[in-house]
């Protein structure tokens, strides 16, 4: 019979699609929110340190670093895609921020390296966000329009991130300032001194080898004489 | 008929969405390789009073079937924090997969290093580790869905709580950045007296090591009968 067949077609289809959709959602439940890394390590001179993330398609990712101390302040820094292709290469760099849209699923690797400097080790800060933040409530009705109330909480909290950002950045300019005047200070403690000493030396040298010429000439002219 | 048939495709395809749900649901965000036994530390520059969560997971190279292992357990990872003055907060050593705490008393730059304490790995030469780590400092270290359930919030008072706490992070930071300001200035100062005591220091040195330089050399030239 007709009815039956094409009823059990619906039944059918719509259970297709009812999976997908449930396993789309779950996707976007678990891959959807992104996640944040923001970490300071040390790279020492000659090295090279990689970081890898599993990142989905069509997310939205931003890489930004800073170099605190260290040498000329600066450090090579590439990325590249799960295919090798390298999707930013900077030479030299203190300070750069870029933002991606990942072309395809796997795992993107980003490096920092160090190779060029012979015996300063630098001290690197990055800070690399995947996606948007995860939402505050996981909640399945979220459906509903914000209210006016709710919109300018989150906006807020938009502009506090910022806040954030803003004052890290500025945390991390203060601590590069803050190494070179110590680094100055105790150089200029130790070549002071060292200075001081030289002065000393070289000033009691001078006087006692300028004696000895004049002693040498003494005997040899006393020798002649005799 | 037609229905049984047409469920046989999207089967397959649902496997492996299912899959890589699975896949992303087990990488926790960031990784990177260490040696068995190399240690790596990572800087965190906090102000005080301020709790950091570190998550961590290690999967360990398997050099036959060249892929790394989902989990291995019986590996360890020592992690060790220390706070600004050197002085260690936490030194502990946790399974392959962990979760440390520490909250700091002392503003400054904390040290944290992993290392594995894999001391029988050691027959396997040439072993890496894949260490997935994920430090939360402050107020992303809360955890809000959690605090909503305990203290019974609502949404509007549950953001006014997120919006609480980054204040207050923003608050510690500033007092933080007072606190750092001062010893820059302190060194900025001290260098200023070092090097303006060091030049007048410098001149009288020169001056009368001059003086001592001339009357010796007279002296001497005077006993010599030269002058």
């Amino acid at each position: 019979m007709p009815r039956p067949g094409s009823a059990q077609r619906w039944v059918a289809a719509a259970g297709r699609w009812g999976c997908w959709l449930l396993a789309l959602l779950l996707v976007l439940l678990v891959t959807g929110p992104g996640c944040a890394s923001e970490i300071t390590f040390e790279l020492p001179d000659n090295a090279k340190q990689c970081f890898y993330e599993d990142i989905a398609q069509g997310t939205k990712c931003t890489l930004e670093f800073q170099v605190i101390t260290g040498g000329h302040y600066d450090v090579d820094c590439r990325l590249e895609d799960p295919d090798g292709k390298v999707l930013y290469k900077e030479m030299k760099k203190q300070y750069d921020s870029f933002t991606f849209t990942a072309s395809k699923n796997g795992t993107y690797k980003f490096c920092f390296s160090n190779e060029f400097s012979t015996f300063t080790h630098k001290t690197v800060y990055f800070d690399f966000q995947v996606g948007e933040d995860p939402p505050l409530f996981p909640s399945e009705n979220r459906v509903s329009a914000l209210t006016q109330m709710e919109s300018a909480c989150v906006s807020i909290h938009e502009a506090l991130k910022s806040v954030i950002d803003y004052q890290t950045h500025f945390r991390l300019r203060e601590a590069q300032g803050r190494s070179r005047a110590e680094d100055l200070n105790t150089r200029v403690a130790y070549w002071s001194v060292g200075e001081a000493l030289i002065l000393l030396v070289v000033s009691i040298g001078q006087v006692f080898l300028l004696k000895s010429f004049f002693s040498d000439k003494r005997t040899t002219t006393t020798r002649v004489g005799s | 008929m037609a229905g049984v048939a047409g469920m046989g495709r999207p089967a397959v395809g649902l496997r492996a969405l299912l899959l890589l749900v699975m896949c992303a649901a087990g990488a926790q965000g960031l990784y990177f390789h260490i040696g068995e036994t190399e240690k790596r530390c990572f800087i965190e520059e906090i102000p005080d009073e301020t709790m950091v969560i570190g998550n961590y997971r290690t999967q360990m190279w398997d050099k036959q079937k060249e892929v790394f292992l989902p989990s291995t357990p019986g590996l360890g990872m020592h992690v060790e924090v220390k706070d600004p003055d050197g002085k260690v907060v936490l030194s502990r050593q946790y399974g392959s997969e962990g979760r440390f705490t520490f909250t700091s008393h002392t503003p400054g730059e904390h040290q944290i290093c992993l290392h594995s304490n894999s001391t029988r790995m050691a027959l396997f030469a040439g072993g890496k580790l894949r260490v997935h780590l994920d430090i939360q400092v402050g107020e992303h270290a809360n955890n809000y869905p959690e605090i909503a359930a305990k203290d019974k919030l609502t949404e509007l008072q549950l953001r006014a709580r997120q919006l609480l706490d980054q204040v207050e992070q923003i608050q510690k930071e500033q007092d933080y950045q007072r606190y750092r300001e001062e010893r820059f200035r302190l060194t900025s100062e001290s260098t200023n007296q070092r090097v303006l005591w060091w030049s007048i220091a410098q001149t009288v040195i020169l001056i009368l090591t001059g003086i001592w330089q001339m009357r010796h050399l007279k002296s001497f030239f005077e006993a010599k009968k030269l002058v």
